[in-house]
């Protein structure tokens, strides 16, 4: 048989997958390796789309999305960040940030093109460049800056073949949030090398110290930025698979071209319940972050007192601690705390080499859990 | 924004388990604080007590079941200077009675009486309620089954299907 594409062929599997399967074979395991929310879609949002199945609200929509959606995306935009984009031109909705990721890609690159993504960052953005033709070129963030990007180091890591700049903030896995001066810097970094920026901020609205930025309310990177969030996280609808891209018009437009031949729309059904989601949900959004916040504190003390150390995570829903004290390897450590005392966590080295030393903890767990967590890892530290 | 005063009370009325050190921890505040707080509450009648939220039906014994809830609606003939309180306050003494509230509408009391059973109940009201000076009339309503109470949903919990490891 002839070879298949080469690229995806030399594309590893994601690392998480090999902990997924031993978790998912052993009895009796606190997962801390899920990377989505412990609560269900709040009822209303629900609701709505219960609703929306009863009224046979199940076709296509228009390629771009429902409108009542990309107005009240946009409108709220505009209102939390000051971010200024024209709904009917330069938003359109997409089928989860996942598939936005990879039509802004798409859209942006051309064979060999370079793109600059600081590390440890989620496991899809390597992937994805790679996919669409592109070059990743990784630039490390250290644990003693709280994983926030060093603009001198991005800036240094820049080419000729350079297309653009890759960065999820707040991030998964590191739960660090970058500060507005690093985003501005960031700016005028592509300003000046005439690069585009692709910013992920599906985690926009789970921070626990200070607000979000949103990088198209930069005014310097607003006409080179492309937007990507969702309601996956936020509103704990990953299921549904409903997110957005917003972007400058001639970006934007071509997305649409992409997502119309391979997507067609987002899910009717979804796109309605995010419109009820942004519409009355504020309140069940509300409590959900003060919720993790609560569990993150509690959370993150444990960690510190059985001896790891663990930067400060200032969004998402992850702890990103140092094992290094363990004297084990991330891989190491995870496979043998998952064995040994069924507690799972993802090693940090899957999400870039600045990653090895870390492990990625998921608090978006029942606190009672989270809480038999730390002990079984303070058992597991003490038998080393 | 929620008050730290808020916060902490809502805490507590979710979960009265929770250490003054937890709650401490979860909301970035002293310990030392928390606890002049709620000692404090304790003191001064903020917080009554701490008590479990029993889903009586699911008892897996029949006998420590047994146990009739109905909500009775009073009509009471107001008093000079006293309106519905005297009343509303000799209904309130019975044990029986575990919920009494002046309301809007077509009564003036609603209250909820527990008994063994429907002929406890009904002896209580008829006998105990029914006789006190200026209660004109009652309206009882047997309750069949509880599906919600103070915010707690006695269905099955919905289980959680996350995958036990995702990106």
């Amino acid at each position: 048989m002839k070879p298949l594409n080469e690229v995806i062929a030399a594309c590893p599997p994601s690392g998480i997958r090999r902990f997924f399967d031993i978790a998912a074979e052993m009895d009796d395991v606190i997962s801390l390796g899920v990377g989505e929310p412990d609560f269900v879609t709040p009822w209303r949002i629900r609701e709505a789309g219960i609703y929306a199945l009863e009224h046979g609200y199940t076709t296509y929509t228009s390629n771009a999305g429902l409108p009542a959606l990309r107005m009240l995306i946009c409108s709220d935009l505009q209102q939390r960040y000051s971010a200024a984009y024209e709904w009917d031109t330069e938003c359109l909705i997409t089928t989860g940030v996942s598939e936005g990721l990879d039509l802004a890609l798409r859209v942006l690159l051309n064979p060999g093109d370079e793109v600059i993504i600081p590390e440890p960052c989620y496991v899809a953005y390597e992937p994805c460049v790679a996919f669409a033709g592109g070059t990743t070129v990784r630039v490390p963030t250290r644990w003693e800056d709280r994983f926030t990007v060093d603009v001198d180091v991005v800036a240094a890591a820049i080419t000729p073949r350079t297309k653009a700049i890759l960065i999820g903030s707040p991030a998964n896995p590191t739960g660090a949030v970058q500060p507005r001066e690093t985003l501005q810097a960031l700016a005028r970094l592509a300003e000046k090398h005439d690069l585009y920026l692709i910013s992920d901020e599906i985690y926009d609205r789970l921070t626990y110290n200070g607000s979000h930025t949103c990088l198209g309310a930069i005014p310097e990177a607003r006409d080179r930025t492309v937007v990507l969030g969702g309601f996956s996280k936020a509103q704990a609808m990953t299921g549904w698979r409903v997110g957005w891209i917003c972007a400058p018009q001639a970006i934007a437009e071509l997305c649409v071209r992409v997502h119309q031949y391979t997507m067609l729309c987002a899910p009717h059904v979804s796109q309605l319940a995010a419109v009820e989601a942004l519409t009355s949900a504020e309140t069940d959004v509300s409590e959900m972050v003060a919720d993790y916040d609560r569990r993150r504190r509690v959370f993150v003390k444990g960690l510190r007192e059985i001896g790891l150390e663990c930067p400060e995570p200032d969004g998402a829903f992850y702890a990103f601690p140092s094992i290094r004290s363990s004297g084990l390897d991330s891989e190491t450590f995870a496979e043998r705390l998952l064995k040994e005392q069924g507690v799972a966590v993802v090693p940090g080295n899957v999400f870039g080499p600045s990653g090895e030393g870390h492990v990625r903890c998921s608090y978006a767990t029942a606190l009672p859990q989270l809480e038999t967590a730390v002990d079984r890892m303070a058992a597991f530290l003490q038998s080393l | 924004m929620l008050s730290i005063v808020r916060e902490i009370l809502e805490l507590l009325e979710r979960d009265s388990s929770l250490s003054h050190d937890t709650i401490a921890t979860m909301l970035g505040l002293p310990v030392e604080e928390v606890s002049a707080r709620i000692t404090e509450w304790e003191s001064s009648g903020v917080i009554r007590r701490y008590k479990a939220v029993v889903n009586w039906e699911a008892v897996d014994d029949a006998i420590a079941r047994e146990k009739v809830v109905a909500f009775i609606d009073v009509s009471v003939a107001p008093a000079r200077g006293v309106g519905f309180d005297d009343v509303a306050l000799r209904i309130s003494r019975f044990d029986e009675v575990t919920s009494v509230h002046l309301v809007s509408g077509g009564h003036d009391l609603r209250c909820t009486v527990v008994g063994r059973d429907i002929r406890a109940v009904s002896d209580f009201v008829s006998q105990r309620l029914s006789t006190i000076d200026r209660v004109m009339s009652t309206a009882t309503h047997f309750v069949l089954k509880t599906h919600k109470r103070d915010g707690d949903v006695f269905a099955e919990p919905e289980p959680d299907h996350r995958l036990r490891v995702t990106p």
